[in-house]
């Protein structure tokens, strides 16, 4: 059982890109559905993002990208977070990525990538039934 | 506008109406809503009367097209005399590839050039750098050097287009390059004509692509503008942007104080450099998005010009009636195209554009519909640039100056627009300014509610979106091509910095940014040190390098 403990979630903003819209709409969305929400704010490297997730013990990570740059980017995230021992953390993302670069992301071992227009509804059940069981 | 006693008729005649024919019709067919709001939050009424408008003024409010106040529009004849200028948004890989597309669209026939710099371009770091990693020339054209510049626009010459850049912190040495190109093809300073975007103060709360904190910001914006007033008289320095604030979140009213008060900040700015405000207000210009709700965009447009016209006559004593002109670009709001069911957007943004039209814009940008995709490819941009044309030629909008004058609801909302910008202008003017409402959250808080709210109604089905959250389609196929940006290219492009890096004066290089250093230590304008550095060839990130040790960098403020 999960206890009192809430479920805590970092929203990250890897890449240059300063779209912050949605993050902040997921951040706030989760909040309100009771978990605890960390916004790293824009511009982090895969490195502070895995550091953050480690600093704040969080069960789950949504990544936010829309510059592109995924392709270079979620791969090391995922890199970072095996060297660290952090592989039971659920990583889901959103932004705008390309339907054919999925696979390949999802095989990385991301959960779950959102588009654009999707209900934060949809999101906040896709955490609960996600998060890892704390040991 | 009306006679009193006529308004008084119609008053008695509206009660009549609202007591007899009005309940029967409800009883039959109830409204589909209990109240009808725009974006801004303001209820719309079913009906408008002569009522609404009751207060109005022609010549104070309204008067002719090309004189003061402008609500009608700049110019006398509007597009009778001359259509907008369709300048579409291009840049993408590296310098050779944008120049070819400059040349393509030039060959074409168009005139006006419009640069997207890619992310490591914009945040001030050379291509090479850690942080511009996978970004390379993927969302614009990678300039790190006056080199890059250089092959930019490569046979093109500047005495014959006019170019508008897309950039901000960086805009003094972006244009600093262009001025060094334009010296190499010996084009006279005063002929280089086009636009630099360098509209620092929505970034801290819109478009959020902030180097430096808030004041050297300002102070890096208004070099440019004094620089450009002192020796680029065809130049337009600034475009003060709401478009960002807008695709932010904000409501169209937002979008107009939040924009008009960043002007009037630059405004009080460059006084303070001891211009006066006829020698440069001339030639600031406005960038504004247009959305949905198609009357409240056209009443956000009319309301504009007119709030501008009496800030710069009343606030600013101006007196040259072009100093009180808001010349202004438009562009169909990226955010409400959908991923879903694609070619919709086509329709989104033919809307918007007709907005913009009857709104009395000098220029616009029609998004593409793969956009919530991708970048567009040219198949796509072919088609937002023909709805343009079709506008244009087709509809028959373009055959009178402001069609819609005159209209008790469109004026109406464009009074209600103008009075309640100025309360938030009120507001901000109480805070004591644009630099300690952004230290304090105010914008960013405004516009991430205003965001959220958005969002909650879409999920509430509060406001329908078109495939989004009804009429949707299961499992849908993209049927979109994407346009892709050969990694490859990051390589390369870091191979060519590397040489240039080798290959120059690095002693020269060295003592200009060192001069660089002492002149932002100093409080000087920026504008003649860039200049030289670049033709040094130091580099954008070398450049914004010295910047930072001495400004310092901007540590977001984390709202959600």
């Amino acid at each position: 059982m999960r206890g009192e403990r809430k479920i805590r979630v970092l929203i990250a903003k890897p890449g240059l890109d300063s779209h912050d819209r949605g993050a902040k709409v997921v951040a706030r969305a989760l909040r309100d559905a009771g978990m605890e929400v960390i916004y790293t704010g824009l511009r982090q490297t895969p490195e502070q993002i895995v550091e953050t997730a480690l600093q704040e013990d969080v069960d789950v990570i949504g990544l936010s990208i829309l510059s592109g740059a995924h392709k270079a980017l979620f791969p090391r995230i995922m890199e970072l977070l095996k060297e660290k021992g952090l592989t039971d953390i659920m990583v889901f993302a959103g932004g705008i990525i390309p339907e054919e670069d999925m696979p390949e992301l999802k095989k990385l071992g991301i959960k779950e990538i959102f588009g654009p227009g999707t209900p934060t509804e949809k999101i906040i059940q896709f955490v609960l039934e996600n998060v890892p069981k704390r040991k | 506008m009306f006679d009193e006693e006529k308004v008084k008729e119609i008053a008695k005649e509206r009660r009549r109406w609202e007591k007899t024919t009005l309940p029967n019709w409800v009883k039959q067919c109830p409204e589909r809503q209990k109240e009808f709001r725009n974006h801004s939050g303001m209820i719309i009424k079913g009906v408008y009367t002569p009522e609404d408008i009751e207060e109005m003024d022609y010549m104070r409010d309204l008067g002719f097209p090309g004189e003061y106040p402008f609500t009608r529009g700049l110019h006398a004849t509007m597009y009778r005399g001359r259509l907008w200028t369709m300048r579409m948004f291009a840049g993408y890989g590296t310098a050779e590839d944008t120049n070819k597309r400059f040349k393509y669209l030039l060959s074409e026939g168009e005139t006006g050039l419009s640069t997207a710099f890619d992310y490591p371009t914009i945040m001030g770091y050379d291509s090479d750098h850690p942080m511009a990693r996978g970004e390379v020339g993927v969302c614009g054209v990678a300039v790190s050097s006056l080199k890059d510049m250089e092959t930019l626009f490569d046979g093109i010459p500047l005495d014959k287009v006019t170019t508008s850049m897309t950039i901000n912190g960086p805009a003094p040495i972006l244009l600093a390059m262009y001025v060094a190109v334009g010296d190499k093809q010996n084009v006279p300073r005063e002929k280089l004509g086009g636009t630099t975007q360098n509209d620092n103060l929505k970034e801290f709360f819109a478009q959020k692509l902030c180097i430096f904190p808030p004041k050297p910001s300002l102070k890096l914006s208004t070099d440019v503008i004094e620089y450009c007033a002192r020796h680029l008289p065809r130049w337009n320095p600034i475009s003060i942007s709401g478009y960002h604030i807008r695709e932010a979140g904000a409501t169209a009213l937002q979008e107009l104080a939040f924009t008009l008060y960043d002007g009037i900040t630059y405004v009080e700015s460059t006084l303070e450099r001891g211009l006066k405000v006829d020698e440069f207000a001339h030639r600031l210009s406005f960038f504004f998005a247009s959305h949905n709700d198609f009357f409240e965009e056209i009443a956000k447009f009319r309301a504009a010009r007119r709030l501008w016209a009496k800030i710069m006559k009343e606030r600013f004593h101006a007196k040259n009636p072009r100093s009180m002109w808001m010349r202004m670009h438009v562009q169909t709001s990226g955010c409400t195209l959908t991923a879903q069911q694609p070619l919709n957007n086509i329709v989104r943004t033919t809307i918007q554009a007709l907005a913009a039209v009857l709104g009395g814009t000098q220029s616009l940008h029609t998004n593409s519909f793969d956009e919530a995709l991708c970048l567009p490819t040219e198949e796509s941009v072919r088609v937002a640039l023909r709805t343009q044309q079709i506008i244009a030629y087709e509809s028959g909008v373009t055959n009178t100056v402001d069609p819609l004058a005159g209209s008790y609801y469109v004026e109406a909302l464009t009074n209600e627009m103008e009075e309640k910008a100025m309360e938030y202008i009120q507001k901000i003017d109480d805070m004591g300014g644009a630099i300690e409402a952004i230290e304090k959250g105010f914008f960013q808080r405004e516009i991430a509610e205003s965001a959220y709210r958005y969002q909650r109604e879409l999920e509430e089905k509060k406001r329908i979106i078109v495939g989004v959250n009804e009429y949707t389609v299961e499992e849908e196929e993209c049927p979109i091509k994407l346009l892709r940006v050969d990694p490859k290219i990051e390589k390369e492009q870091v191979e060519r910095l590397q040489k240039l890096k080798r290959e120059r004066d690095n002693r020269k290089v060295r003592a200009v940014l060192e001069k660089l250093h002492y002149a932002a230590e100093k409080d000087e304008n920026l504008m003649p040190t860039i200049i030289e550095a670049v033709k040094a060839y130091a580099t954008l990130g070398e450049i914004t390098e010295v910047l930072r040790k001495v400004y310092g960098e901007y540590k977001e403020l984390i709202i959600i």
